[in-house]
């Protein structure tokens, strides 16, 4: 069935609603305004208010109910309305649910989920424009999922509220209205796996998110010049697949890693250092990353364009790296 | 209490020795805020407290063995060797930790609360703090909401008058800091935190009706550490005196009810002795236990960051 991103999200939430009375959806407008971008729509009517419940704008405070409530046996969702609000709820997400199984010698896990749009949308300016995986990959205790597809969101998100650790769902606020095909019946995707989103010979793009779309449409353009691009989609960048990006990379002998955020200590930077140490008898050139610009994200029409990653940017880099005039 | 007080005792000599390292935070002269309290409690009703968390660990009835084992960094503690002083955990009693950021645990123990009420129980949640985290974002987002959706939660302020070492009145802008649960439309009490029998009495008050009514409440237990903030911190001399010390350490919560139970004819002389002589066994034989328990496997080191299951 070919269904939008946001409907892919809601599809997961109320089939794992439906499946597990444990599941609540908890966050800012996700009830009675049917959630920020709707994909909490008509959950409210299906469950009642005290599955689907709206919060005071208290991002540290809702975030930290919901890992009470996971630890006492609940499996919370909990919405951010965007990951940028998030950052006054990181004590809850690394401080308690993160290391709480750890820090409890094993007896308290916390299987709960914090989802919500991450990363860049149109013109919103510098505290509303990031791309927050690689501070949440950093963490020992978290997976961090980045679907970039209708199918992932739903199989992801699926495979998050079953998962009985913390899982982080980054959606992609520019993604929501995307349309893709999604496997009829049950549908979970494995966390920690990659996919290869498109098969190829010269160059492997690796990349997440957001940016499988972009890395797609380079390997369109490419293709008719007669370059074609591994393009493999993480799709976790914790746990991270390395026998798929090694995979790729010993197919193509180079690579091009593509990331929304900046580039210092970037998820790109992880990459690079599993393909330098796994692949480095197997590289014919060095890896070059695409990344967003050094800056805070400015307002400007053009100078957001000039910030982001882009297509451009991205055959720029995968010609460099095979040694082709641009 | 007389347990908790001798238990800790013997911390700080662990302490000294090096056998516990870290932050180690001590209770003493605060046992009758934690004991009357938990005493209130079913054993299926939860714990939810701060990194000064041994007495209240042992007032929930985790094995001082356990516990002593624990701070020892040792396998057979009660978070077998990887939370420590500040991070004593038992899933048996309940006992939901030991957090070490201040007021970070009290979102989390509303969570608690609101689980309850969404699986239709009748338990109840009992969270600790300091006097200070009532001046943290996180204490009044989640009495907020613990206000808003009617929890079944008990919030208690160990007044201890000090954050660290700034007194309440140097970092809170109202003194009678019970006040503030008027703005989370929340009932609110003051106890006299050295009485152990006034601190049961107003907080068994406020459990039951959290459990029928489910209600939050805020009570704040006025107290006194007689230790420093935590053990690398002079007792007096900085930011309280000699003075102020000396005259808190005549209301010892310990030596009060000693007192009210001699004088009701409930223990004699020789009663104590043998009630001091028993807990000072348990500790002894505490401290034994924990100093022959091994010391966590190295494959411990990267165990427990994840479950490898679904549900």
């Amino acid at each position: 069935m070919i269904t939008t991103y946001r409907d892919a999200l809601a599809q997961a939430l109320r089939e794992e609603m439906q499946r597990d009375d444990r599941v609540f959806l908890m966050g800012e407008e996700v009830a009675a305004y049917q959630g920020a971008y709707k994909v909490s729509k008509g959950l409210l009517q299906e469950f009642g208010e005290m599955r689907v419940v709206d919060t005071p704008i208290t991002e540290l405070g809702f975030a930290g109910v919901g890992v009470g409530a996971a630890m006492v046996g609940l499996r919370p969702v909990i919405e951010f309305m965007t990951w940028n609000f998030a950052l006054l709820a990181l004590d809850q997400v690394v401080n308690a649910a993160a290391k709480m199984l750890y820090m409890s010698g094993g007896q308290f896990n916390v299987p709960i989920v914090f989802r919500g749009p991450n990363g860049a949308a149109l013109q919103l300016a510098a505290q509303h424009s990031q791309a927050w995986e690689s501070w949440l990959a950093h963490i020992p205790g978290l997976k961090v999922v980045t679907p970039a597809t209708p199918a992932d969101a739903k199989g992801l998100l699926k495979s998050a509220i079953r998962d009985d650790n913390p899982v982080i769902v980054l959606e992609g606020e520019m993604l929501y209205n995307t349309k893709g095909e999604i496997p009829d019946g049950e549908h979970l995707v494995p966390i920690g796996v990659a996919e290869r989103k498109r098969e190829g010979t010269d160059c492997s793009i690796i990349t997440y998110g957001k940016m499988v779309l972009v890395a797609l449409q380079a390997a369109d353009t490419l293709a008719a010049q007669g370059i074609t691009l591994d393009v493999v989609d993480l799709r976790s960048v914790r746990p991270m697949d390395v026998p798929a990006i090694v995979a790729s990379v010993r197919r193509t002998n180079r690579a091009v890693v593509l990331e929304e955020g900046w580039a210092v200590a970037g998820i790109g930077a992880q990459v690079v250092d599993i393909v330098q140490r796994e692949c480095f008898d197997d590289l014919d050139a060095p890896v070059i990353r695409v990344h967003q610009a050094d800056a805070p994200m400015p307002y400007a029409r053009n100078l957001e364009r000039a910030a982001k990653p882009d297509l451009a940017q991205t055959i720029a880099a995968v010609k460099r790296v095979m040694y082709v005039e641009a | 209490m007389l347990l908790q007080r001798r238990f800790e005792e013997r911390c700080a000599e662990a302490y000294a020795l090096g056998k516990i390292g870290g932050f180690c935070h001590l209770y003493i002269g605060q046992e009758a805020t934690g004991t009357g309290a938990i005493a209130t409690l079913r054993p299926d009703d939860y714990i939810v407290t701060t990194y000064r968390d041994h007495a209240q660990a042992i007032a929930r009835g985790i094995a001082p063995r356990a516990i002593m084992a624990e701070l020892f960094g040792r396998s057979d503690g009660c978070s077998h060797g990887k939370g420590g002083s500040m991070h004593l955990f038992s899933r048996e009693h309940n006992f939901l930790g030991g957090h070490g950021i201040v007021g970070g645990h009290i979102p989390l123990a509303t969570g608690v609360a609101f689980a309850i009420k969404y699986r239709g129980g009748d338990q109840v949640c009992l969270c600790f703090f300091g006097e200070a985290a009532v001046n943290n974002g996180a204490f009044h987002e989640a009495l907020n909401m613990a206000g808003l959706w009617k929890l079944p939660i008990i919030y208690v302020i160990e007044n201890n008058r000090y954050g660290m070492g700034t007194a309440l009145e140097r970092a809170s802008a109202i003194n009678d800091i019970a006040e503030r649960a008027r703005a989370y439309a929340m009932e609110r009490a003051v106890v006299d935190g050295q009485d152990v029998l006034a601190v049961r009495q107003v907080v068994g008050d406020a459990v039951q009706r959290a459990r029928t009514e489910q209600l939050p409440m805020l009570i704040e237990a006025r107290t006194y550490r007689f230790m420093g903030h935590s053990m690398s911190d002079a007792v007096s001399g900085t930011y309280r005196s000699k003075a102020e010390l000396d005259e808190h350490v005549k209301r010892d919560p310990i030596v009060l009810l000693r007192a009210l139970m001699q004088g009701n004819g409930e223990i004699d002389d020789a009663g104590l002795a043998q009630l001091d002589a028993d807990v000072r066994a348990i500790c002894e034989d505490a401290w034994q236990f924990a100093d022959a328990s091994p010391e966590p496997p190295l494959e411990a080191l990267l165990e427990d960051v994840t479950v490898d299951t679904t549900s």
